[in-house]
């Protein structure tokens, strides 16, 4: 027997939640980084699931894809901006990055 | 064989096609009566057979670098161990350092420690179910199985950055980070570099590309155009960098790092990364093989023939079997010459610095691979434009496949690149 | 062929690693989890026949984005296994809301009947069993839909392939490097300027 469809999306479902709830709650900007990351491969799991399993055909494969390869660009950007505030305040903190100047 | 590269690329194992599945499943089958446990079971041999495939090569090669870094330096290396030659030796080795204590230092992480080198270990052994080491003789056919194989080898590096970070030593640290940064800029050429090949053949399916290269010498990818010439030496230096192998080896640079990110290693741990580079020296040198040198194919059609001949008849599986074992010979042979030139640079020429290293990849080698990719594209269209063929040496690539193909007669014809009209 | 133990084993490998990524302290460990739960998602891509999306996955998330993320980790630790705290309370609120949540889209994956798409699904693409999608994803890229698609698709007039936005993230994957090498060069300049780095 197959695997049914909301066992897929419930797995996206946890990888999700996790990344939001890491993402509120932790306050080390990399930790926060890893946060997006589980959400969007949340979002990839039910692409794929979907595409797997409706008439949709691979356009959710294709969409997965793009999601990947962007997520590769927003990891490095993000990382770049959090060695940069690495720099200027010694520390990885989001908190203390509360003052409004470079 | 059902019909279409469907079948072929069909995600269950097709290891030994004549003695895994008619075999090892029905005899299974039959003396279990439970399909479930059967296919368990035979999944069972099946990694034991990878893993054979793995391990024993592995061992050859540690014995041989023994004995070549041992002639290189004008001394004889192991002579003893097991009679003559010290073929033992590399047995030796391993139960010795089975036998030494676990150690883990006090500063290291007591999870991520004991755990990186099983992974090193395991994408390096994963990276050999992709492997054609034969016609057919590959644990899992995939359409993309170049694609996944070069996937799976790229998650090596998290092991070792792991390793170094884990281990609460400054010298593993450094280790790790000049292995992060070699490996993850080497892969861009060597991913350049392998796109050139699989361009010529139209195909990522690894057993595809190796059974295209029938016939005569000039068949083989290599001498497709010089592009490919010289982009097999280019994929030669990238892969030897990315395997962490001398010239390359900035991560253990023992003369300045201690041993990188090994230093906090010893016994067994220890061991496995050893037995994943020489593995993984192995799989790039097979990658090397199937993509540029023909790879189980000896290059004389006759000799090819017959060993294929003798898998004509599929109803006697200890003929077809024997032809398997050949191929896997002549592959084997070709492949361990490559790592036997790998052993040579590493005993003949110095270190690099980590600079060096750096801009060997960024400066020079991205570049010119990229060259060689845009040439490779536009070559076939020039030789066609000038001399109407779209090869210099060999037939042109379509008129391999059919034959070589034949399971995949109508299908793929159309979408084989390469050899445009 | 049942994939179902193979499926709970990834399965559960996905969200013992994402909830491992939430409740880790140590920022290494952290990354670790990420990487199990990651690859089983690749894992979990294969089961759901899309080879091509989950060798990607390994390629691309697993062997480069987090190769990046941890590099991150380590340039960024002031101190060996540096952790920074969350008060409890914060801890207690996040899980709180993470639960509600979880428990909202969970009720609400199990409300839809999904049976009606999966019937659908069989007869519309009898050919989409196997995992090797390579040349489709490539054909379905320049607007040719697979085989089996036709037919489904008729009624909605040409539908265009993915190029252009292809194109794009090319581009953008492109700026995205020199921004990033631009980032993290400038402020180099600006720390060692007095020092004078040999880059």
């Amino acid at each position: 027997m197959e695997t049914p469809l909301a066992y897929y999306l419930f797995v996206g479902a946890v990888l999700f939640v996790s990344g939001i709830v890491c993402m509120a709650t932790k306050r080390n900007g990399i930790a926060v980084l890893m946060g997006v990351e589980l959400v969007l491969n949340g979002a990839n799991v039910n692409f794929v699931a979907f595409a797997h399993y409706t008439p949709l055909g691979l356009d959710g494969q294709i969409v997965s894809l793009f999601v990947i390869v962007l997520a590769a660009a927003e990891a490095a950007v993000a990382l770049a901006i959090a060695l940069n505030f690495y720099n200027n305040h010694q520390t990885i903190d989001v908190d203390r990055g509360d003052k409004l100047r470079g | 064989m059902e019909t279409g590269w469907q079948a072929a690329g069909d995600l269950e194992t097709t290891m030994i096609p004549s003695l895994a599945e008619a075999t090892i499943r029905s005899f299974l089958d039959g003396a279990i009566g439970n399909a479930g446990w059967a296919s368990l079971l035979a999944a069972v041999v099946h990694v034991a057979l990878v893993a054979g495939f793995f391990g024993v090569p592995a061992g050859i090669f540690i014995w041989a670098e023994r004995k070549i870094s041992a002639r290189i330096q004008d001394r004889l290396g192991p002579t003893r161990v097991g009679g003559r030659f010290g073929w033992l030796q590399a047995p030796a080795d391993g139960l010795k350092l089975l036998q030494k204590e676990d150690l883990a230092p006090k500063a290291a992480d007591q999870i991520l420690f004991p755990m990186a080198p099983y992974i090193v270990v395991v994408s390096s052994l994963a990276a050999f179910m992709f492997l054609p080491f034969s016609d057919g003789w590959i644990a899992v056919s995939l359409d993309i199985g170049l694609y996944l194989m070069l996937a799976v080898m790229s998650l090596e590096v998290i092991g070792v950055i792991l390793a170094g970070y884990s281990s609460g030593s400054k010298w593993a640290l450094f280790g790790a980070m000049r292995e992060a940064a070699q490996m993850v800029s080497y892969e861009i050429p060597m991913a350049i570099c392998v796109v050139i090949p699989v361009v010529a053949a139209g195909s990522l399916n690894l057993n595809e590309i190796g059974a295209l290269q029938g016939g005569w010498l000039g068949n083989w990818l290599i001498f497709h155009d010089p592009f490919t010439f010289a982009t097999f030496f280019v994929y030669f230096v990238c892969a030897t960098a990315s395997c962490k192998r001398a010239p390359f080896d900035l991560a253990e640079a023992e003369s300045e790092l201690v041993a990188g990110f090994l230093t906090e290693y010893s016994g067994f741990r220890w061991s496995f990364f050893f037995l994943a580079e020489y593995a993984s020296m192995f799989a790039v040198c097979g990658i090397a093989t199937l993509l540029f040198l023909g790879g189980w194919h000896t290059g004389i059609p006759g000799l090819d023939e017959s060993v294929q001949g003798l898998r004509g008849s599929s109803a006697s599986w200890p003929l077809s079997w024997l032809a398997n074992v050949l191929g896997f010979g002549v592959f084997f042979v070709k492949s361990s010459l490559l790592v036997c030139v790998q052993i040579w640079v590493r005993w003949t020429l110095p270190r690099l610095r980590i600079d060096q290293v750096m801009m060997t990849c960024l400066k020079y080698l991205v570049p010119i691979s990229c060259t060689l990719f845009l040439g490779a594209v536009i070559w076939p269209l020039v030789l066609s434009a000038t001399t109407g063929k779209t090869t210099l040496l060999g037939e042109p690539l379509g008129e391999r496949a059919a034959p070589a193909l034949e399971i995949q007669a109508d299908t793929t014809m159309t979408g084989r690149e390469g050899d445009l009209p | 062929m049942s994939n179902q133990p193979l499926f709970w084993i990834f399965a559960l490998l996905t969200c013992g690693g994402a909830v491992g990524v939430v409740i880790s302290q140590n920022i290494v460990r952290m990354a670790f989890s990420l990487i199990v739960s990651l690859g089983s998602t690749a894992g979990l891509f294969f089961l759901l026949e899309a080879d091509f999306v989950g060798a990607t996955q390994l390629l691309v998330y697993v062997g480069g984005t987090l190769v990046l993320l941890i590099f991150g980790v380590m340039l960024t630790a002031s101190g060996p296994f540096q952790q920074i705290r969350v008060s409890p309370g914060e801890t207690f609120l996040g899980a709180a809301v993470g639960l509600l949540l979880l428990s909202v889209i969970a009720f609400t994956v199990i409300d839809v009947e999904w049976d009606t798409l999966n019937a659908a699904r069989t007869e519309a693409s009898p050919g989409a069993e196997s995992g090797n999608t390579a040349r489709a994803i490539g054909l379905r890229l320049v607007g040719i839909p697979a085989d089996h698609e036709i037919g489904v698709h008729e009624g909605r007039g040409g539908r265009t392939g993915y190029l252009l936005p292809f194109e794009i993230v090319s581009i953008h994957l492109l700026v995205v490097l020199v921004g990033a090498a631009y980032l993290a060069r400038a402020k180099r300049r600006v720390a060692d300027g007095s020092t004078g780095g040999e880059n």
